[in-house]
């Protein structure tokens, strides 16, 4: 290792001792910038914890709007992504170039899986009258009741879902974006097994956004399934 | 592959072997809560869901994202977000759950 230092000379910064040493330090950086986003979510979360405390029966009502299948189909959809995008660093790692473009490809079609399904949920909501606003209503578009016990606070919970969903799928869009990046650089051939930092903390990135989302599906469409009397 | 291969970077790489075990284990437990959710268990839906929850979100970070075999420094950080994340649930909630017990008007 000591000796192939010298013909890496470009890819090392000169400010950092070696290839080990600089992406630690990369990593290190990513995470950091993680730390602000999971504060950033905790915000909403907390918000939701507070008004679920305050505002139970509503929270039961609004989550029953919820499609499971749907929901359950989208974070299998998240986890097969979190794999492939792993598989992706997985080929950076041993330098595999065409490897990594695949996998990045199956990660942003995946992604992109979860966005349309996601839009479908959201056409469901709109038609149903459930996007907190003018049109909000605890009528359904048959203009059947839904039998909530308290419309005004159920949009509060419609307003809180569409808020971290909303940013979550935010963060999703942003993700795609960054794959796009990853996979035209790297069709470029600019990863190699020495360095790979781009694909290694859009990664980390990715699998973050994941892990909102293996919170977000329990909170919003599961927990309250069983407590609707 | 063998566990213990160090890439270019001096990184270590984890066998594609151990991404498709914990693949199918987050695949399972989606399973599982979402068959908790059908059943009633009273006040321990949330909970079950949560600890759920968390074992998958532990488990991504740990292999998918590498933390298992990352520096010292870097665990530091991911315990300080979840000792800030703490502060803020934990004590709002000291705020709120507290309220109803004195004897000044609530809601």
């Amino acid at each position: 290792m000591q000796d192939s230092q010298a013909v890496v000379a470009s890819e090392l910064q000169h400010h950092f001792r070696d290839m080990e040493q600089q992406r630690e330090t990369a990593t290190f950086g990513m995470w950091v910038f993680l730390i602000t986003e999971i504060m950033f979510f905790g915000g909403m979360f907390a918000a939701y914890l507070i008004y679920r405390l305050s505002y139970y029966q509503s929270w039961v009502d609004g989550s029953n709007r919820m499609d499971i299948t749907l929901g359950a189909t989208n974070t299998a959809v998240l986890i097969c992504s979190s794999l492939t995008m792993a598989m992706a660093v997985h080929s950076a790692q041993l330098g595999r170039r065409k490897l990594i473009v695949v996998f990045l490809i199956l990660t942003l079609l995946l992604g992109g899986v979860f966005l349309c399904i996601k839009g479908v949920e959201y056409h469901d909501h709109w038609l149903n009258h459930e996007v907190p606003g003018p049109t909000f209503s605890n009528l359904d578009q048959h203009g059947v009741s839904k039998g909530w016990v308290d419309t005004p606070h159920t949009s509060l919970y419609f307003a809180l879902y569409f808020a971290m969903t909303g940013m979550h799928a935010l963060h999703m869009i942003i993700g795609v974006g960054l794959l796009t990046w990853l996979i035209i650089a790297a069709s470029k051939g600019k990863f190699t097994s020495r360095y790979f930092a781009p694909v290694e903390n859009v990664g980390l990135y990715w699998h973050f956004v994941d892990i909102v989302w293996i919170y977000l599906f329990p909170l919003l469409y599961l927990i309250s399934k069983k407590h609707s009397g | 592959m063998a566990h213990e291969e160090l890439s270019a970077s001096g990184e270590h790489i984890v066998s594609p072997k151990l991404y498709v075990v914990v693949f199918l284990f987050l695949l399972l437990m989606t399973g599982l809560t979402v068959f908790a959710a059908s059943v009633d268990l009273g006040w321990a839906n949330p909970v079950v869901a949560l600890v759920i929850a968390t074992l998958k979100a532990t488990t991504v970070v740990l292999f998918f994202m590498h933390i298992k075999y990352s520096t010292s420094m870097t665990k530091m950080v991911i315990i300080g977000a979840l000792f800030f994340l703490f502060l803020l649930l934990g004590l709002t909630l000291t705020d709120y759950l507290s309220r109803p017990w004195m004897a000044y008007p609530s809601h």
